[in-house]
């Protein structure tokens, strides 16, 4: 059991207290009753949680965060963005409204109070990553306003104590045309509510000219009070990481803690996923030592290059091999097949260098050799997007990598096109994906180009995570394969059932 | 973006400016002397970052270049004038005598004593071989006064006040400890955003008739963001040729991050779409009170507009004015009068709109979707075109005042926005000019008082000059901004003593 006392970290006049001290001065067990749906983060959970859900409900939370993210990249309009999140809402961060009357409303009010202080602590260290999860949580926050049952968010609102001046009647009086005109209205309605605030707490009001502008104070209109909840919500959060960045130092007391909020600020540099091989094909359409060639028209930029390389040098360097070995061991290639394929495609070689040199790699990346903790471990897992993406780049010669990264944009063009990608609208916002760094975002975006057609169609539409983003070389295969064998009833069960499908040797 | 305008060589009219260089290169200037090739690097994604947008001042870049390349004996036809701009005695003798940088000093640190408001910001200096330096920084307005008289910079950039000594920002471990605070809300107007309804000149060129373009968005804006945005410590500057900047002091300007500069840009800006946009104002009814405002500003100009502009006088213009239009049947009838007389000056056309409307040539004539059609158009021919990314960063850089711009020889003077209808840029003092006062001065006082006045306070060089009212009004703005800076210090000091 661990107990992070999150106070230690925000409160302000605390900090210069001795933190053992403190950590006695406070009650430790305190179970918040979550009155309300939305959250603005004010208290620190103080209650114990375990290791495993610490780690747990963080994951899940950064999950949602990045999904987010991924729909700012592609410029999802609000409305895409909601419908496009609200699976992965439901089912990483589910938050029920009181009128649902569910039985886990405090237990899913809990965990999202807590992963947000979880990974609040794991994102203070640096300013861009707090202004990042600070963007991201408060398009959260925005999402779920927006969703909220309208007489839950006004309580909700009334909870907050914000301290906005409303406009007395007297003035609203004196400038009611011009009020009017700022609501787009002929004529102002008698119950029209207005706030009074300073404008840099509205900015987007202002630039969208959504509001009354006198010497520096916007007149807001209540309707658009959710600008003004975003806002404080915004400044709120920003004040706290603030103060969390420099109590941070103070965590290392904990080592267990460390390292996991080590590793969750690392995948939310790139994406991280823990791809289970449950991407494995039915039987007989499983891999085999001579179809990869045919299967490489499901395979993401990264392998699919790899394979052509191979397929015309005859060889490959240790990483890449590495790379594309795991790969195939995660599409249910069986060890037996892989050692064939490598030997075919090594053609130039002798039988006895490739005995030597090469064969006992490929059993080790399998676990059929190695120590011990490699043979229970079955070898290496497949290399996920952040993985190779924040390896080091490849010198000359080297084909390993993603190939969004590495390739010099004609080349990446180039390649693409070969890929089948000659829409210039996309071969356009490629460009720009990869200019700014986005290069999973590429990827994910040929990955719709070449589905286009299935994944506008109806069937497929259940193939668990469909339109989640993709971060892993080998989901994108399983995603690419099962959207275009659908129709094969084999596939289709064996996709349900998620078992069966995993093929183990 | 309309880059790389150059001097139009074919341009005509008694006022306008001399030619900087004819030949000048529509070549992006590649600057990189004296730089690693790291460094060089930076410097070329920080020119498209930071001032790729300033069209007045990427003209003097390429059209000085090319002056530096050209041989002698064309520039000594065509390019005598400018070359004698930015004849190194001249800049060292303007920059020893005349640059006001004690006021300089004073506007960019707050206060009389040196903080790090003033050594924490950056410069960026063009040198006379094109050689652009950032992250330049100095303690004091005498160390940045030396550097000048030494480098002679051709102008000089004014960015933001780091968190740090941006000429330490290589030994800092992490790059996040380096990182732009504040600095002046920044805005500029520049006559290339005109030149699809300016008929009067083309490219760098100006006439008084054209500025009148720059008068009326100084006033639109200058209003707004004092009415509006209640922001007190305007100043507004000459760009030296076609255009103006407006630098807002005031503390609350200078804070703002991007988010909210790009509010105030968006809250200003109107006219979307490039040039061959079709309709550029998309405007919701009631009107912003903003707008309704400016509208009644710009009204009074619109005929001036019409008059000397004659905008719609050629064919392809007069369509565009139809394609605004809502009604087929009214525009059909227009389009007959006017082919049927070529020539048919902008006022009379303006005036056609309503007296064919009242004729009745169109049955189901909507006379409301008229009316606001015809206030689309005013808006499109007189509202304040701004460069507006420049206001969106608080780190971009812009020129400073009182700078030379080396193709007319101008000092980019502040524009006392009281009078800002009597401001003439083609009066405004070039540098020579300036040199000249001095001597002039000297010689008249020589003849005259000879050697008395022993007692009397020495005179600044820049007293002797035209160059005078404009320091004195930039004096005179940037004790009013110390003022409140004292005002705002005094407030926040008796607020929390225990801060500091
Ligand atoms: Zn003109």
């Amino acid at each position: 059991m661990i107990r992070q006392d999150f106070n230690r970290i925000d409160a302000k006049r605390r900090s210069n207290l001795d933190p053992k001290k403190k950590q006695f001065a406070q009650p430790a067990f305190q179970h918040h009753d979550y009155q309300h749906r939305l959250n603005f983060y004010v208290l620190p959970p103080t209650a114990e949680i375990t290791l495993e859900e610490f780690e747990e409900w963080a994951i899940n939370r950064l999950k949602v965060l990045s999904e987010l993210e991924s729909c700012t990249f592609r410029n999802r309009t609000p409305d895409e963005t909601a419908s496009y999140m609200a699976p992965i809402l439901s089912k990483y961060l589910a938050l029920h409204s009181n009128s649902s009357r569910s039985s886990m409303l405090q237990e899913e009010r809990k965990q999202d109070h807590y992963s947000h202080f979880i990974l609040r602590l794991a994102f203070s260290s640096t300013e861009d990553l707090r202004r990042r999860f600070s963007r991201l949580e408060s398009m959260l926050f925005r999402l779920r306003w927006k969703e909220d049952d309208a007489r839950e968010r006004r309580e909700f609102v009334d909870s907050l104590d914000l301290r906005w001046e409303k406009v007395g009647d007297e003035e609203k009086r004196e400038l009611a045309s011009e009020l009017a005109a700022v609501t787009y209205k002929t004529r102002q309605s008698d119950d029209d509510g207005w706030f009074k605030v300073e404008w840099e707490q509205v900015p987007e009001l202002v630039e969208s000219r959504r509001v009354l502008l006198k010497r520096g104070v916007a007149y807001v209109p209540a309707r658009e009070q959710m600008s003004l909840v975003m806002a404080e919500f915004t400044r709120r959060l920003d004040a706290a990481m603030e103060l969390t960045a420099r109590a941070l130092p103070r965590l290392d007391e904990d080592d267990r803690l460390t390292p996991i909020l080590k590793h969750l600020s690392a995948s939310f540099i790139s994406p991280a996923s823990t791809y289970d091989s449950n991407s494995a094909l039915p039987g007989t359409l499983q891999p085999h030592a001579n179809n990869i060639p045919q299967l490489a028209q499901h395979f993401p930029a990264c392998m699919g290059q790899l394979q052509t390389r191979l397929a015309r040098d005859h060889h490959l360097k240790h990483f890449a091999r590495l790379q594309y070995t795991l790969f195939l061991k995660g599409i249910g290639l069986s060890l037996q097949d892989c050692i064939v394929f490598w030997r075919r495609s090594f053609s130039l070689m002798t039988d006895e260098k490739f005995e030597k040199e090469y064969k006992y790699n490929i059993r080790h990346v399998y676990g059929d050799v190695g120590g011990d903790s490699n043979r229970r471990g079955k070898g290496y897992s497949a290399y996920s997007c952040q993985k190779i993406l924040t390896e080091p780049l490849p010198s000359a010669g080297q084909a390993h990598g993603c190939p969004y990264r590495t390739f010099s944009i004609d080349n990446l063009l180039e390649s693409l096109r070969s890929m089948g990608v000659h829409d210039r609208e996309v071969l356009k916002t490629i460009r720009e994906d990869v200019g700014r760094q986005r290069y999973h975002i590429a990827c994910n975006r040929v990955f719709e180009y070449q589905h286009k057609a299935e994944l506008d169609g109806k069937p497929g539409q259940e193939i668990p995570g469909l339109k989640e983003t993709i971060v892993h070389p080998n989901d994108y295969f399983k995603k690419s394969f099962l959207l275009k064998h659908w129709g094969d009833k084999e596939v289709r069960e064996g996709a349900d059932a998620g078992g069966p499908l995993k093929m183990e040797e | 973006m309309p880059h790389s305008v150059s001097p139009d060589t074919g341009s005509s009219g008694d006022h306008d400016l001399p030619d900087a260089n004819p030949q000048s290169s529509h070549s992006t200037p590649t600057i990189r002397a004296g730089e690693s090739p790291e460094e060089a690097e930076k410097s070329s994604t920080a020119l498209e970052d930071m001032f790729d947008d300033d069209d007045d001042d990427l003209d003097d870049l390429s059209s000085s270049m090319a002056a530096s390349q050209e041989p002698q004996s064309v520039q000594a036809i065509s390019g005598a004038q400018s070359a004698r701009f930015s004849d190194p005695e001249i800049m060292r003798a303007f920059y020893q005598r005349l640059f006001p940088f004690r006021y300089l000093f004073q506007w960019l640190n707050h206060s009389p004593s040196p903080s790090t408001d003033f050594g924490h910001r950056e410069f960026a200096f063009t040198l006379p071989n094109d050689a652009y330096l950032r992250y330049q920084s100095f303690p004091s307005s005498d160390l940045l006064r030396k550097q000048c008289i030494q480098m002679l910079p051709s102008r000089f950039e004014v960015g933001p006040v780091y968190s740090t000594n941006p000429r330490d920002r290589k030994t800092l471990r992490k790059s996040s400890a380096f990182r732009p605070l504040n600095k002046e809300l920044v805005f500029d107007i520049d006559m290339t955003d005109y030149d699809e309804i300016r008929t009067c000149c083309t490219g760098a060129n100006i006439c008084h008739r054209c500025w009148a373009f720059i008068t009326m968005a100084i006033k639109v804006i200058d209003t707004a963001l004092r009415e509006d945005f209640g922001f007190k410590h305007i100043l507004w500057v000459y760009s030296g040729r076609r255009g103006a900047h407006a630098w807002v002091c005031d503390k609350r300007a200078r804070e703002l991050d991007d988010s909210k500069r790009r509010a105030v840009a968006g809250y200003l800006e109107l006219l979307k779409g490039g040039d061959s946009s079709g309709k550029k104002v998309n405007l919701k009814r009631p009107l912003h009170p903003h707008i309704e405002r400016s509208l009644r500003i710009l009204r009074n100009h619109f005929s001036d507009i019409l008059e000397t502009q004659d905008p719609w006088l050629e064919d392809d213009r007069a369509a565009h004015l139809l394609s605004l239009l809502p009604d087929r049947d009214l525009v059909a009838a227009l389009r007959k009068r006017w082919d049927s007389a070529p020539g048919r000056r902008s006022g009379s056309k303006w005036a056609d709109i309503d007296a064919l409307a009242e004729a009745r040539v169109s049955e189901h004539l909507d006379s409301k979707a008229l009316l606001e059609a015809k206030i689309d158009i005013v808006l499109e021919y007189t509202y304040p075109r701004l460069d507006a990314e420049v206001s969106k960063k608080l780190n971009h850089l812009l020129k400073s005042p009182f700078c030379v711009h080396p193709g007319t020889g101008r000092v980019c003077v502040p524009i006392d926005v009281q009078k800002v209808e009597e401001f003439d840029p083609l009066e405004v003092p070039t540098v020579t000019q300036l040199l000249d006062d001095i001597d002039q001065w000297d010689h008249d006082k020589m003849d005259g008082v000879d050697g008395e006045g022993t007692g009397e306070k020495k005179i600044q060089d820049w007293e002797k000059t035209r160059l005078k009212p404009y320091v004195e009004q930039f004096r005179n703005f940037v004790s009013e901004l110390l003022k409140d800076e004292r005002a705002i210090k005094r407030e926040r000091d008796d607020a929390d003593p225990m801060e500091f």
